[in-house]
């Protein structure tokens, strides 16, 4: 008994062989080596070509806890994250439950397109036309001026909220989806029941919906926070001088310095806080899942 | 990256050459756009002389100088910021050049020509071909008469309607001249600091191409800010937008574009050649009308240009020649610590 099984067992994973190699393969050569390059650059001392060889070092490591800067800067990143993440859930989360609970066929498809619509255009190009939107004189603040009427300046190009606009904008359709698909995997007989049994809308929603559609709502938390913890191109262009975060700086070593030991060592920083901070939300998840 | 990447670079390069050097073939390396890839100038050059331009780009100093290293004579003619000589020349990227086999050469100014960033020893390394300044430029509708101080910018008047690069470099030498220092010799830093964090509440936002700064001024954004006088002169003339160049009496940054013949170049005749067309007045003046150009090194070049052209009429004039401070070469530990002090001096500005 025991040996056919284990040869069952050896059949069944080398079979498997084949569907997880190129996966995997794809894996090992797109994230694997880079990350391991990465790595390998974050603890050199020097990659300039004329430098004497370069010797190996935690020294970029010392330097992120060294000067308070980059600790300040990784906090405006990690609190930008929070607050285009709870943006997006506040905003996406209604939108999702409109979509899998009460739109039916054609109306659905059509909203779904909408949501999904901003994806087919190049990211920057949307980021940019939010800075003819925003500005000064721009779509927007001629747009309220002509309907209201009273004068109002509407400039808020170059500042925080910009940043969170473009990011929420760029971001917003993960939450959308990730929300959609728990919730559409919710029975409709449990609301029903619930409401049967006596519940408010609002205690059917606190108590049978929220809590089956949280893995969905982490999961696109998850997806939003970490791209935006490490972002330099929204606040870059939105930001003006007020978008100086985490992100740009890990750019600035690579691009305007060359130096990409530091960059290196800055980005695993940002990796390590981000995984911190995933474990730490991981309790919650299982409880919840 | 030297160990692993410079072998693998070099097999490319080796396969670049196989196929591609003939002679007959003058291969030049320069930023896109920048002039010696212009169609008309190939054109006239090949009919000229019968060698085939080939053009390859960089689009960085640290790519061009990466480009030398791992393609050994692959290159006959690059175009090098006299800046970034130094280095060149200490990696022996570049040969000495037989300025006799140029005619032009006695065109230039010979200020620049002899800068001491392009020769060594004696000998010439670079050809000085174009030049231009990092200076302020005002939008007109802002100003009844231009500013001629760079304490402009700081005046409260001008708040949220002053743009800089996001340069560390630049706005470090920004608040030297500014403190009335040197910009190549920064003695005093923390009155730079003291200065850019008093600029930096009157910045509405940070530049990064000249479209930017164009756009701001087409909607009335700012009213002045650091621009380059080539960029300035193309507002003007090309977009027709209210934009005027205004060097303040505290001087302005300027740098120099050079020609260099990389060691190991094949056809060391077609590059004299090349240099000596790229450096002559027949071609300044096709490329500064009609595509828009910085300054010409090239004295009898600029002298050739319509009397109102910006290039001759705002940058050929004795005040800006008494006012620029060329750019001297920054080490990376330099460069590196400025941009330390920038980051600290945005985040702090928060």
């Amino acid at each position: 008994m025991t040996p056919s099984f284990k040869t069952r067992r050896r059949n069944g994973l080398l079979s498997a062989l084949p569907l997880l190699l190129p996966a995997y393969a794809w894996l090992t050569l797109a994230i694997f080596l880079p990350l391991s390059a990465m790595v390998y650059f974050s603890l050199l001392s020097d990659i300039a070509p004329n430098a004497p060889s370069p010797s190996l070092t935690i020294e970029n490591y010392a330097t992120f806890f060294s000067d308070p800067l980059y600790a300040t800067l990784l906090w405006r990143s990690l609190v930008l994250g929070l607050i285009v993440t709870l943006a997006c859930l506040v905003i996406g989360f209604p939108a999702a439950y409109v979509l899998a609970k009460i739109l039916k066929g054609r109306a659905r498809e059509a909203i779904f397109l909408l949501v999904i619509l901003p994806f087919w255009s190049n990211s920057l190009v949307r980021v940019f036309s939010w800075s003819m939107v925003l500005r000064e004189g721009g779509i927007l603040d001629t747009a309220l001026n002509a309907v209201l009427p009273f004068e109002v300046t509407f400039d808020l190009i170059y500042s925080y909220p910009a940043v969170v606009i473009g990011l929420v904008h760029s971001y917003l359709p993960y939450m959308v989806l990730t929300c959609y698909l728990t919730l559409q995997a919710i029975d409709d007989a449990l609301i029903e029941a619930a409401r049967s049994l006596g519940a408010s809308r609002l205690s059917a929603l606190r108590r049978i919906v929220l809590p089956l559609a949280m893995p969905g709502m982490l999961a696109g938390s998850a997806l939003i926070f970490i791209p935006v913890v490490g972002s330099f191109m929204e606040p870059r262009i939105l930001g003006g001088r007020n978008g100086t975060l985490f992100g740009t700086v890990i750019e600035d070593q690579f691009t305007a310095v060359y130096n990409w030991p530091l960059g290196a060592a800055l980005s695993f920083i940002l990796l390590a806080v981000v995984l911190v901070i995933l474990l730490a939300a991981a309790p919650v998840l299982r409880r919840t899942a | 990256m030297t160990k692993t990447m410079k072998p693998m670079l070099l097999c490319a390069g080796a396969l670049l050459l196989a196929t591609g050097a003939h002679a007959g073939e003058v291969h030049v390396l320069n930023w896109k756009g920048y002039g010696a890839d212009e169609p008309f100038a190939t054109k006239a050059f090949e009919e000229m002389t019968g060698d085939t331009v080939v053009n390859d780009f960089f689009n960085s100093e640290q790519e061009m100088l990466t480009k030398l290293r791992t393609n050994p004579g692959l290159y006959d003619v690059v175009m090098i910021n006299a800046a970034f000589m130094r280095q060149a020349l200490e990696e022996n990227l570049v040969q000495p050049i037989d300025t006799a086999k140029i005619s032009n050469y006695g065109d230039l100014d010979p200020d620049q020509a002899a800068s001491a960033m392009l020769n060594e020893d004696g000998k010439t390394y670079g050809v000085p071909w174009t030049w231009g300044l990092t200076t302020i430029a005002i939008n007109d509708k802002a100003f009844d008469t231009a500013p001629t101080s760079i304490r402009e910018m700081w005046k409260p008047e001008h708040e949220g309607r002053v743009t800089i690069r996001d340069d560390a470099v630049e706005a470090i030498q920004l608040g030297a001249l500014a403190t009335g220092q040197n910009i190549n010799d920064i003695k005093d830093m923390s009155a730079v600091e003291t200065s850019l964090t008093e600029l930096l509440p009157n910045v509405r936002t940070f530049w990064s191409a000249e479209n930017d700064w164009n756009q701001m001024v087409a909607s009335n954004q700012i009213d002045l800010g650091t621009y380059w006088s080539g960029s300035a002169g193309r507002a003007k003339a090309q977009f027709n937008l209210p934009v005027s160049l205004a060097v303040p009496e505290e001087g302005a940054v300027g740098w120099l574009d050079s020609f260099a013949i990389p060691v190991g170049s094949d056809n060391v005749e077609g590059a004299e050649k090349f240099i000596n067309y790229m450096i002559s007045p027949e071609f300044y003046v096709e490329w500064d009308q009609t595509v828009g150009a910085p300054v010409s090194a090239s004295r009898r070049a600029v002298a050739a240009l319509p009397e109102d052209a910006f290039n001759r009429r705002v940058m050929g004039s004795p005040e800006i020649a008494e006012r620029v401070q060329f750019q001297q070469p920054i080490t990376d530990e330099q460069r590196e610590s400025y941009l330390k002090t920038w980051q600290k001096l945005k985040v702090g500005a928060n």
